[in-house]
């Protein structure tokens, strides 16, 4: 066979791989369903590497068994192969043409980038907390409306105001296809235009320790009827004073209260920190041997001085040491807006007391 | 068996570890003393103790083996003559558990280590995998898991390093024709400081572990515990290892090649070598500040990465990266041209643009050091700086794309085998691992395609693919290929063939499944998934796969410790190669060439009729 021939076969049987890679992409390179405005040009952006991941591949294999199988030689023959050395035209085409195509798509990305964060009209911030290991949300234009759930209107561009309190989060909801550090120290942005209604899971991308794989909340797209709706009834709920000291406790132990929950179960189950369920007035084992029972001033202590009372087998500097800054600073917005003399740690001791 | 026992336990490498103890004891005892001075109580696994005693234990290490002895002598003004051959009276093994300065035992107590060490990262990994097969938590907490993945991935970079050391010491002098490398004190050096460093690796998983992933992230890693800074402190003690012998290299390439071989009739692994060794020469620093800041940090009080005091997280990774990059084309380009050094062997073809394969290494080492804000284009870096970082990064795929196209073409109407021997199909199946690893980079390059994937499976798939197309594959081949130079004798090929076998397709089915359930979701670096995500099928089949890969390097290590013994003694040339080291006696001598050579050829010219690359200088000696 001449050169000619040989390069008919590998052509054709480098398009059919292409094609029939590309198409085998659709099973084993599926995307989960496209939930943003984002998520449109980044999977056009998809399906263009697609081609190109399906075509440089059969270019080499092709090339690669081809040569294997029809060039091979039987095991006496111990002639050598034609003695070429190099083809410079060869080598000049293959570093320019790769060169200019990976160039264009380049200027592809930078222009879907562009798109995808750029200003839009009409957009609605919504503030994102991560901490260990818990998100927290909160919408400046509903009047600082507080949320453990993010719940977006459809089809209105959300730019999302981030914040880590302790080591870096990740912000990564698949059906969006973008994804954003948050970072302690500054503030990122991240812009989101939700386009399907449906129920979706955000969950920290970026390793942030212990309970990382945890680290999740519920994300809901509405109607904008539906989002008014969901604004009224939870900035209806009833105000501090009006809420016995247990129904706060529960409140302050929530994602939008401090996040207790992250590290404290309610039913019993192993977490980073001791369970919260039989623990009034029960006897607890510290790490120095001793025994101590779960009173008042015992839980006091552990709240705003967690490392001087450890309880045997879980570690010390895990839980923060500011608490007693937190509470006080957040008792003084409350008090400023309510008639009300609140007492943070006395509420999550009411709430503790009803997990027996 | 007794005088076995009596060597193994008056070894450098044993006394080694015993200093590297009793130097921590003493270092732990030195701040608990200077507590106790002041009337403080040092509680058990106290921090900068542990810190300060983990310091002092390298050095420990490195009195108590020996390698630090002839340099001390200097000091003094003492002469130090090498010691050549096995020592008087000992078996020849006994050379590979002390300090020996020739390079071609330190190489295989490179390669030893490597295949120990990556024994070890891989049984972490397949202690993970099982865990992760299934939705739920099993048999592993998040703690243990977290550890696990971390140390997988820093003990598998420390293998990687001791391979690359491996090929580079043993086949350096011989390639280029020396007797031994430039400096061998530092040679040895290099070797024995990465074993303390591995152990505090192994270390800072028995005192807590860690939880940062091999990266060691600030602020995390201010806030994981007592596992990390023994974690941080091996990977800036294995830096010198990176360091030394990188200059060592260098010089001897430089200086030390024989009569004729200009640069570029020099072997094509050489030009890899050197690439990688100027990486590791000038990178390395970069991570090591990152590392002494982070221990600074959380040691001292010093205040760098926590914005409570006024750091910033993100100039930790800015200076991990700039190292942490460009070191994966130190694993990658070392084994590429091995690659490119076997496939004219097999083809009996020139190998095809011999110079732009050469010059495509150091093209890839250069933009590799332009690239490394990729890994954080989520981290909240301003467009302005995301933008030319994305335009860089799609540069890397031209010169690896010169590479492939020159292996494609040097088969092309090569004439391979028909019944392939194992290390070209080693080669072989290096190329299509690289390639998965190479066509599932650009997508990762542009921004707004990363923006899904980032942080994602598909980057552990990714990864893996080049890890394992890059230096896995070939450096396998190349344990196969050399095998008969280094052991005298020929491996198993049945063997060989099995391994081979049963390791590329299950890498094939784990890396494309993991890039698969990364598009659908699976997030790096975490012990469970939501059953929701319809990935669970993938996850079991990745996790036979990675069982079968273990089982398959198992045969391997199998196939070399039965055939050192069993196996008749193997041709001087089996494959026929122009290469000067296979032109002489397998195992090579103690000085490699008796008789010295000059290079009269190009290294790669088969097929040219009564072409040679060397020719001896004088005639060898009569009876030889």
């Amino acid at each position: 066979m001449g050169r000619f021939r040989h390069f008919i076969s590998v052509v054709i049987l480098l398009i059919a791989s292409t094609v029939g890679l590309r198409f085998l992409f659709e099973y084993i390179f599926a995307l989960p369903i496209a939930a943003s405005a984002e998520a449109g040009p980044i999977d056009t952006l998809f399906n263009g590497h697609y081609w190109m991941i399906a075509f440089l591949f059969s270019l080499i294999m092709v090339f690669m068994i081809y040569s294997v199988f029809v060039f091979r030689r039987q095991d006496d023959d111990e002639t050598d192969g034609p003695h070429i050395h190099g083809n410079t035209k060869l080598e000049v085409g293959w570093t320019i043409i790769p060169l200019f195509v990976v160039l264009g798509f380049g200027v592809w990305g930078a222009v879907t980038l562009n798109e995808i964060t750029r200003p839009k009209e009409g957009e609605m911030t919504v503030n994102v907390t991560g901490k260990q290991w818990i998100w927290n949300f909160s919408y400046p234009e509903q009047d600082n409306l507080g949320s453990g759930e993010l719940v977006l209107p459809v089809g209105r561009t959300t730019v999302l105001k981030m914040n880590a309190d302790d080591v870096i989060h990740s912000f990564w909801v698949p059906e969006f296809r973008v994804k954003q550090d948050l970072v302690p120290g500054r503030e990122t942005t991240l812009r989101i235009t939700p386009t399907q209604i449906g129920s979706y899971k955000l969950r920290c991308a970026e390793i942030c320790g212990l309970n990382h794989t945890l680290m999740e909340a519920d994300v809901r797209v509405v109607s904008d009827a539906d989002f008014q709706a969901w604004v009224e009834e939870k900035s209806a709920a009833p105000a501090f004073a009006e809420m016995t000291p247990e129904q706060r406790g529960a409140f302050w132990a929530s994602a939008e209260g401090f996040g207790c929950v992250a590290c404290h179960s309610q039913d019993g189950t192993p977490g980073v920190g001791p369970t919260w369920k039989g623990l009034y007035s029960h006897e607890v084992e510290l790490a120095d041997g001793s025994t101590t029972t779960a009173d008042d001033t015992y839980i006091t202590t552990a709240i705003y001085d967690p490392n001087a009372q450890v309880v045997s087998g879980f570690n010390p500097n895990i839980m923060p040491q500011n608490y007693r800054d937190q509470f006080a600073t957040r008792e003084q917005e409350v008090e400023s807006a309510e008639a009300i003399d609140l007492d943070i740690a006395a509420d999550l001791i009411a709430f503790i007391k009803t997990l027996q | 068996m007794l005088r076995t026992l009596k060597i193994l336990l008056t070894s450098a490498l044993t006394k080694g570890l015993v200093g590297q103890f009793v130097a921590w004891a003493l270092g732990y005892g030195f701040i608990a003393g200077l507590r106790a001075l002041r009337g403080m109580p040092t509680p058990w696994l106290y921090e900068p103790a542990v810190a300060f005693g983990a310091i002092v234990s390298f050095i420990g290490f490195l009195l108590a083996a020996g390698v630090l002895t002839d340099w001390l002598k200097w000091v003094v003004g003492k002469r130090t003559p090498l010691r050549h051959g096995t020592p008087e009276g000992k078996p020849e093994w006994s050379r590979y558990v002390n300090v020996d300065y020739n390079h071609k035992v330190i190489g295989i107590q490179y390669g030893i280590s490597a295949i120990l060490v990556l024994l070890v990262g891989g049984i972490f990994a397949i202690i993970f995998r099982i865990e992760l097969a299934q939705p739920g938590m099993q048999w592993l907490t998040n703690d243990q898991f977290n550890t696990l993945f971390s140390a997988h991935g820093i003990v598998m970079i420390a293998s990687i390093l001791l391979g690359v050391g491996a090929m580079v010491n043993y086949l350096v002098p011989l390639m280029i024709g020396a007797s031994d490398m430039a400096f061998p004190r530092l040679n040895a050096f290099s070797y024995w400081v990465s074993l303390p460093a591995v152990v505090l690796i192994l270390a800072g998983m028995a005192v807590g572990g860690w939880d940062t992933g091999w990266v060691g992230y600030s602020t995390l890693s201010l806030r994981a515990p007592l596992g990390v800074v023994l974690f941080l402190l091996g990977f800036w003690i294995n830096g010198f290892s990176s360091i030394a012998s990188s200059i060592n290299m260098l010089v001897t390439a430089t200086t030390m090649r024989a009569k004729g071989m200009t640069l570029f009739r020099m072997p094509i692994v050489v030009w890899g070598a050197a690439a990688a060794s100027i990486i590791q020469l000038t990178a390395t620093q970069t991570v090591g500040v990152a590392l002494t800041m982070t221990v600074a940090e959380r040691v001292l009080g010093l205040n760098f990465f926590d914005p409570n005091g006024g750091g910033n997280p993100i100039l930790y990774q800015h200076l991990f990266w700039f190292y942490s990059h460009p070191v994966v084309y130190v694993f990658v380009l070392p084994g590429l041209s091995i690659i490119s050094e076997l496939l004219p062997v097999y083809a009996r073809k020139p190998l095809f643009g011999y110079r732009w394969v050469a010059l495509s290494s150091f093209g890839i080492a250069l933009v590799g050091f332009l690239v490394w804000a990729h890994h954080m284009f989520t981290s909240g870096m301003a467009d302005v700086l995301r933008m030319p970082f994305m335009f860089s990064t799609m540069l890397v795929a031209v010169p690896t794309g010169v590479k492939f196209f020159s292996w494609v073409a040097t088969i092309w109407e090569g004439k391979l085998p028909k019944n392939p021997p194992t290390p070209l199909l080693f080669v072989l199946g290096a190329i299509s691992v690289f390639l998965i690893g190479g066509v599932t980079g650009p997508i990762l390059g542009t921004i707004p395609t990363d923006l899904h994937l980032h942080d994602s499976y598909w980057i552990v798939g990714h990864f893996h693919a080049t890890m394992f197309g890059g230096y896995i594959f070939p450096f396998f081949a190349a344990l196969y290929y050399w095998y008969p130079k280094v052991s005298g004798h020929m491996y198993k090929e049945r063997l060989g063939k099995i391994h081979f076998w049963l390791m590329l397709p299950a890498f094939w089915v784990m890396s494309i499944g993991q890039m698969s359930v990364g598009l659908l979701g699976m997030r790096r670096r975490v012990a469970d998934y939501d059953p929701a995500l319809g990935i669970t099928t993938t996850q079991v089949l990745i996790t036979l796969a990675a069982l079968v890969i273990g089982w398959s390097v198992l045969i391997m290590v199998y196939n070399f410790i039965s055939s050192a013994r069993s196996q008749p003694v193997a041709e001087t040339n089996p494959w026929r190669s122009r290469s000067p080291e296979w032109q002489i006696p397998s195992p090579v001598p103690e000085f490699n060439y008796d008789v010295p050579f000059e290079v009269v050829g190009e290294p790669y010219d088969y097929g040219l009729a009564g072409s040679v690359y060397t020719r001896n200088l004088a005639p060898a000696p009569s009876g030889d």
